[in-house]
C-alpha cells in the first residue's frame, strides 16, 4: 500500500519545523516514530500535503528531572521509556506501561509524544498522563502555551493541538518520596490494543493519600480521567473501604461500548478490579516495596 | 517530485531518487532487488519486514525510504560473510527454526539484535524478543531453540580469540 502523494521536510531545528508547519498549516503533519501515522498515510486515512519529519531534530530525545519536573522530550521513544532506570525505579506507572505497548519492533520507533498527540483512545501513554496530572509544552512559530492532559483530549483522535503547533514537551511534578503507581492492561495477545488498561499514580503524605491519580484507557470516547474516584481518595487512609468505593467510582466513570473485545458489564468491571489491585500495587510500592 | 537519498544497505552506498511516500521495503524490493525483505501483512503486525536500521529492528513497511537517508540499513542478504553463512542462519538450518521461511528473515534480523545486547538469553527473553514477528508454521518452539544455539555459537567464536590472546600474554 502507497500513501497518496506528499512533500517530505526533514527540518534540522525545531524552528525550521515550526516555520513549515505555520507555512503549511492544515496540509502540514509531523511524522516522529510514524508508527500510527505512516499505517494510516498508508490505508489513506490521512493525505497531507507536507510532512514535516522531527526525527532529523537533534536533541528531542531526552528525558531529566530538572527543579522539581520531570521533562520528557517528543523523541523519547516507548523503548527508552521500558529502559529507564529513572522511570523504573521512582515513576512505575510509566515504566509498567512503556513494555506494554504495542511490540517490541513498534517500540523502537514509537514516540510518547507521538501517542499523545495521536489521541488514541485505546492508547496508553494519554491515560498515564492523565494519572500523573502532566503539562503538555505546545510551540508553534507565534508562541507556548501549556495545557493539562485533562483539558487536551477532546474525543477519539481530537486533541486541543494545533496543526501548526507541536507537542514539544511534556511536564510531569518529579516523584516525590512516598510515589507508588502502576499500570495493569487487558490485552488478548502481546502488541494488542487494550480492551481495558487502568493507571494509578499515588503519593502518600504522612500515611495518609496526599493525592491519587487515576487514568482509564479503551472505555470511553477518549483516555478517561477518573476524578470522582481520585477526589474520594485525597486525604483518606488507604484501606479495603477506601480502595472499593475508589474502585467503585472509577468503573462508574467508564464509558465503555460493546464490541469484540468484551460486553459493557464486563468491560467496567476490569476498571473495577484493575483500579483496585492497581491502588493496592502502588501503595505498596509507594511504601517501598514491590 | 524525486529526492535523492544515499541509504548504506548491507554495507554498500547506495543512491537512488525516491518519491517522498516510497516505503524502505519497496525500494529494498523493488528498487534493489533485494527480495529476502517479505511483506506479510502491510499493515505493521507481523515483523515480515523486519530489517535493521543502524542495527535496531525497524518494521520497513512502517518507514519512509527518504527516512534511511545516510542511514545503514541490513537485510538478510546482508547476513552471508564469504559464502558462509551467519551463525544465526546456520542455526535456524540445523534446528529447523522455519518451515515456509516467509517470518525467518525477518526472525533473524530480530535476533541478531538481541544477540549483541544480551548473549546468553532465555527462552523467555527470546519470546519477549520476538514477540513482534508472527511465525504461521513453526509453533515458535524451533525458533527459540534456533536462538538459543546460535548465542552459544557466537559466544563461542567470541571467546576463541579472546582466549587465544590470553595465552600469548
Ligand atoms: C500494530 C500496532 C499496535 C499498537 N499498539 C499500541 C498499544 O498497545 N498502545 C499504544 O498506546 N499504542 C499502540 N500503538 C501505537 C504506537 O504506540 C505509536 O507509536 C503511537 O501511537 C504514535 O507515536 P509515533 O511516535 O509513532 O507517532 P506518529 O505515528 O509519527 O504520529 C502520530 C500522530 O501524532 C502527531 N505527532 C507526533 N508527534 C508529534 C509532536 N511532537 N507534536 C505534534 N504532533 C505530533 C502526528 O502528526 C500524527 O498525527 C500501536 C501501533 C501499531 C501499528
Ligand atoms: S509487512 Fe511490515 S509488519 Fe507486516
Ligand atoms: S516459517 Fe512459515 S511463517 Fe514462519
Amino acid at each position: 500500500m502507497l500513501p497518496a502523494p506528499f512533500e517530505y521536510h526533514a527540518p534540522r531545528s525545531v524552528d525550521e519545523a515550526l516555520d513549515l508547519l505555520d507555512q503549511f498549516g492544515d496540509e502540514g503533519k509531523v511524522l516522529a516514530g510514524g508508527q500510527s501515522l505512516i499505517p494510516l498515510l498508508k490505508l489513506r486515512f490521512a493525505s497531507p500535503g507536507h510532512l514535516v519529519d522531527i526525527n532529523t531534530i537533534k536533541d528531542l530525545d531526552f528525558i531529566e528531572e530538572r527543579d522539581g519536573t520531570l521533562r520528557i522530550g517528543p523523541l523519547f521513544r516507548h523503548k527508552a521509556a521500558e529502559r529507564s532506570s529513572l522511570l523504573a525505579s521512582r515513576y512505575h506507572v510509566m515504566a509498567d506501561a512503556a513494555p506494554q505497548i504495542a511490540d517490541p519492533i513498534i517500540r523502537n520507533r514509537g514516540t510518547i509524544a507521538g501517542s499523545v498527540a495521536h489521541a488514541d483512545p485505546s492508547g496508553d501513554w494519554g491515560t498515564v498522563l492523565l494519572a500523573m496530572d502532566a503539562d503538555l509544552i505546545l510551540r508553534s512559530k507565534k508562541g507556548t502555551r501549556t495545557v493539562k492532559a485533562r483539558d487536551f483530549f477532546s474525543g477519539p483522535f481530537s486533541t486541543a493541538l494545533e496543526p501548526t503547533e507541536i507537542l514539544s514537551e511534556i511536564r510531569i511534578p518529579a516523584a516525590k518520596p512516598m510515589t507508588g503507581g502502576s499500570y495493569l492492561k487487558l490485552e488478548r495477545k502481546v502488541g494488542d490494543f487494550a480492551t481495558v488498561a487502568v493507571a494509578v499514580h499515588l503519593v502518600m503524605d504522612d500515611g495518609k493519600v496526599g493525592s491519587a491519580g487515576i487514568g482509564l484507557t479503551a472505555v470511553g470516547p477518549q483516555n478517561l480521567k477518573a476524578e470522582k474516584a481520585e477526589a474520594s481518595l485525597k486525604g483518606a487512609r488507604l484501606d479495603d473501604a477506601a480502595i472499593k468505593q475508589a474502585a467503585a467510582l472509577a468503573a462508574e466513570a467508564a464509558d465503555p461500548k460493546a464490541d469484540h473485545r468484551g460486553s459493557v458489564e464486563y468491560k467496567r468491571n476490569v476498571v473495577r478490579v484493575f483500579t483496585e489491585r492497581g491502588l493496592k500495587r502502588a501503595y505498596e510500592r509507594a511504601r517501598g516495596g514491590g | 517530485m524525486g529526492q535523492a537519498i544515499t541509504v548504506t544497505v548491507n554495507g554498500e552506498k547506495r543512491s537512488a531518487e525516491v518519491e517522498p511516500r516510497l516505503l524502505l521495503v519497496h525500494f529494498l524490493r523493488e528498487k534493489l532487488r533485494l527480495t529476502g525483505t517479505h511483506i506479510g501483512c502491510d499493515t505493521t503486525h507481523c515483523g515480515a519486514c523486519t530489517v535493521l536500521v543502524d542495527g535496531t529492528p525497524v518494521k520497513s513497511c512502517t518507514m519512509l525510504a527518504v527516512q534511511a537517508d545516510g542511514q545503514q540499513v541490513t537485510t538478510v542478504e546482508g547476513l552471508v560473510a564469504g559464502g558462509v553463512l551467519h551463525p544465526i542462519q546456520a542455526a535456524f538450518k540445523e534446528e529447523h527454526g522455519l518451515q515456509c521461511g516467509f517470518c525467518t528473515p525477518g526472525m533473524m534480523l530480530t535476533s541478531i539484535a538481541l544477540l549483541k545486547e544480551n548473549q546468553d538469553p532465555s527462552d523467555d527473553e527470546i519470546r519477549w524478543a520476538l514477540s513482534g514477528n508472527i511465525c504461521r508454521c513453526t509453533g515458535y518452539m524451533n525458533i527459540v531453540k534456533a536462538v538459543k544455539s546460535a548465542a552459544v555459537q557466537m559466544k563461542a567464536a567470541a571467546e576463541v580469540p579472546a582466549a587465544t590472546a590470553a595465552a600469548r600474554s
